[in-house]
């Protein structure tokens, strides 16, 4: 037999109490519990880079990934979150089941709700549908997505990528750039950085941005170089090519000509700035391949491992919270 | 149903047509008013009449609502006709006149009929057919206009669809002034409201939820107004929810376009911020506007810049609203609620109750020809009698519609309606 499992306390050296019942939307968290999360999901990346990577924190725990959009790189990255933690893991895609019968997002999310998932991913087109799931199931519910309005822990990895490179976060220049308005990264970054002391801009032509962004707390750009001079990240966002028809942009080469990220104009930055993306890359549309992959510059390889031992972070410390009840 | 003459004593008499807003009585008899006391209290009623002492509750002539959806025929199960007029009696709303976006569409004159006839089967409040302006609502061919106003139809509207083609609203309108026939259009310039579920703005882009400028309801309500002066049409304004729109009306009118405008009890309710936690109560088609708006839409109603409050009615099932934000019907039941949500108004001194009930009652009867509407001898006796300080808490299951779809719900109103007759029928009486 082995040894008792570590508890969520031993894993992080002190004791951490995660008060949340779901994890829906970076507006719900203070920055104790962001730091707390960090330094958690430090934990685990030393862990995820050991030859024996499992924990059985979740050990007996369900976790359901319910995915309406599709998303291999997202879906993965809590599937292996989950295991790694010791809970048994389904992969739910709506799209080829009862959902496209007709059946409501409520009906489904009550339907697997009945077979006691502890844990419930949820990725979904609509802004709001975590939220109106939450209010619906008895189990924990993770935002991955939702809409154009969340994607929080992607904003948890990125600070968690920039917290490592950086050392802290207080005080960087952060450019987030690209088709902010369609962007539930962009929300989730915009808050969550803020949150822990960053400046955040916003670059884009005026058809990607919302209205009154300005009154976000953040500078708006529509001029890259101007926009990223001096900042420590470039955080690129993803383009849909069908946006980019003649439709909030004339052309895939305009774009790239402005306001996609090459060497030259990434030399506006500070020295030592790096680059992420949340993936997946449009190359030659938002980021050249020189900048994307070079590792001197480019985190965005560290994003892809950060964001399992985040999700592994938000998983630990919701079911503590289970382990409570 | 009693042939009894009744007499009201003791009442707040509030009639906006002759500007009377104070204590009085008032006789019905045979379904008619037969006579309006103002002042002082009659004496020496003949012993076969019926007091009832209002005990200074507000005695007004019954709401006229002119923009009600019910799902008949073809969607039954969110509301019929009787459902509806049941809501609508439970209100003090004693004449609706439901639009013809049904399943078929209200766009001949059988179908005019078919409403008409349900309507008198139900016996409870009058119930007016709005006639399509174009055949199946597609703004493409209109529809037989005079035939439907013969049938007994009160206006044309292709309800929530705005017409695009300029040509064939401009058509529209020169043909239905030929028949004397009112046109109402929506004011939405459609591209820019294309799959909008929420009014563009900081709040909708934290929201990430797709949106529409204001100036999209000013832009399609500048060409709705050119083209009523070109043609010397008559124009019901379908709803105005923006202070920029606002401003293009008060030019309209002031170069003397023929148009009037109503704008929906929920605008003037409720803001963005209520949407919440995407809360798809408060999905409404036109979106519910910023604050700016909502006070600008106020504050024209107060100056009479918009004439007609309508209650919107759209009731929307369960299935319907239970979903993600932007895949939600939009719409709101308001028929039980119009009255005491009007209310609110007079109970914060913003806007003087004689003024409030005007855009309910005469204003609607007068636009519309309809005899009621009035607190005068000879009028049909359509009452409602509402005691306006009595506190409510605004519950779903009181709510007669099949649809509970109320953004009111839980919210604090004053104004209890105690009874509502048609035509000297008692139609609601509250337990």
């Amino acid at each position: 037999m082995s040894a008792p499992a570590p508890g969520l306390n031993e894993v992080l050296g002190r004791t951490f109490p995660f008060p949340k019942r779901h994890f829906l939307s970076v507006m719900d968290l203070n920055p104790v519990e962001v730091g707390d999360l960090l330094d958690l999901a430090d934990g685990f990346v030393a862990l995820n880079r050991q030859t024996s990577k499992k924990l059985d924190l979740l050990k007996g725990r369900t976790l359901m990934n319910l995915f309406f959009e599709n998303s291999t790189r997202t879906q993965s990255s809590f599937e292996l979150a989950g295991k790694r933690l010791g809970a048994d893991v389904v992969n739910m895609s709506p799209r080829s089941s009862s959902i496209s019968k007709g059946e409501t997002l409520i009906d489904t999310a009550v339907t697997l709700n009945a077979m006691q998932p502890d844990l419930l991913v949820v990725r979904h087109a609509s802004s709001g549908a975590a939220s109106l799931l939450a209010q619906k199931v008895s189990c924990s519910v993770i935002n991955a997505g939702d809409g154009q309005h969340e994607h929080p822990t992607q904003a948890l990895l990125d600070a968690l990528s920039m917290r490592r490179a950086f050392g802290r976060i207080a005080g960087l220049r952060v450019a987030i750039c690209g088709d902010v308005l369609h962007s539930r990264v962009a929300r989730s970054n915009v808050a969550l950085l803020q949150m822990l002391g960053a400046e955040v801009r916003l670059v884009g032509p005026p058809t990607l941005m919302p209205a009154e962004a300005d009154r976000w707390g953040s500078a708006v750009f529509h001029d890259l170089r101007k926009g990223i001079e001096g900042c420590d990240v470039v955080m690129m966002l993803r383009l849909q090519l069908e946006r980019m028809d003649g439709v909030l942009a004339p052309s895939q080469r305009e774009y790239f000509r402005f306001f996609g990220l090459d060497r030259e104009k990434l030399a506006c930055a500070a020295p030592h700035v790096k680059v992420m993306h949340p993936g997946p890359m449009n190359r030659g549309v938002e980021i050249d391949s020189d900048v994307a992959d070079d590792l001197s510059v480019s985190l965005i390889q560290d994003q892809v491992e950060m964001g399992v031992a985040a999700r592994m972070a938000v998983l630990a410390a919701l079911s503590a919270r289970l382990d409570n009840d | 149903m009693t042939a009894r003459p009744t007499a009201f004593v003791n009442a707040r008499l509030v009639d906006p047509a002759s500007g009377w807003d104070g204590p009085g009585a008032l006789l019905v008899k045979n379904g008619k008013i037969a006579d309006v006391i103002q002042g002082a209290a009659p004496e020496g009623l003949s012993d076969d009449v019926e007091t009832i002492d209002a005990a200074g509750a507000m005695l007004a002539p019954g709401l006229i609502d002119l923009r009600v959806k019910t799902g008949e025929p073809g969607a039954e199960p969110k509301e019929t006709l009787k459902s509806a007029a049941l809501a609508a009696a439970a209100g003090g709303v004693t004449s609706i006149v439901v639009q013809p976006d049904t399943d078929p569409a209200v766009d001949d004159p059988a179908t005019v009929d078919f409403i008409l006839r349900r309507a008198r089967d139900i016996e409870l409040v009058h119930v007016y057919p709005a006639g399509a302006a174009t055949k199946g609502l597609k703004g493409e061919r209109m529809a037989e206009i005079g035939l439907m106003r013969d049938a007994g139809c009160l206006y044309v509207t292709d309800a929530d669809r705005p017409i695009v083609n300029s040509k064939v609203f401009r058509r529209l309108l020169s043909y239905a002034k030929g028949f004397g026939v009112l046109v109402a259009h929506r004011p939405a310039d459609p591209w820019l409201s294309a799959g909008a579920a929420a009014t563009e703005g900081e709040f909708a882009g934290r929201m990430g939820l797709a949106s529409v400028p204001p100036a999209a309801e000013k832009i399609m309500l500048e060409r709705d107004l050119a083209l009523a002066e070109l043609t010397g049409a008559r124009l019901l304004v379908d709803q105005v929810t923006t202070a920029c729109a606002l401003e293009s009306l008060e030019r309209g009118k002031a170069r003397g376009v023929a148009a009037t405008a109503t704008t929906s009890i929920n605008h003037l309710s409720f803001n963005e911020v209520d949407i919440g936690d995407y809360r798809t109560f408060l999905k409404f088609d036109p979106p519910v506007r910023g604050e700016d708006d909502r006070q600008a839409t106020i504050e024209a109603l107060a100056t009479g810049l918009i004439d007609i409050v309508v209650s919107a009615h759209a009731p929307a099932p369960a299935e319907d609203k239970r979903l993600p934000y932007d895949e939600a019907a939009p719409g709101a039941v308001g028929l039980q609620t119009l009255l005491p949500a009007l209310l609110a108004f007079h109970h914060e001194g913003r806007i003087p109750l004689i003024d409030l009930m005007r855009t309910v009652t005469s204003r609607p009867a007068e636009l519309l020809g309809l005899s009621a509407g009035r607190l005068a001898k000879g009028a049909p006796a359509d009452l409602v009698l509402c005691d306006l300080a009595a506190p409510m808490v605004v519950d779903l299951a009181d709510l007669k519609s099949k649809s509970k779809n109320s953004p009111f719900d839980g919210r604090r109103l004053q104004g209890v309606v105690r009874l509502t007759l048609v035509d000297g029928r008692v139609v609601y009486r509250a337990d």
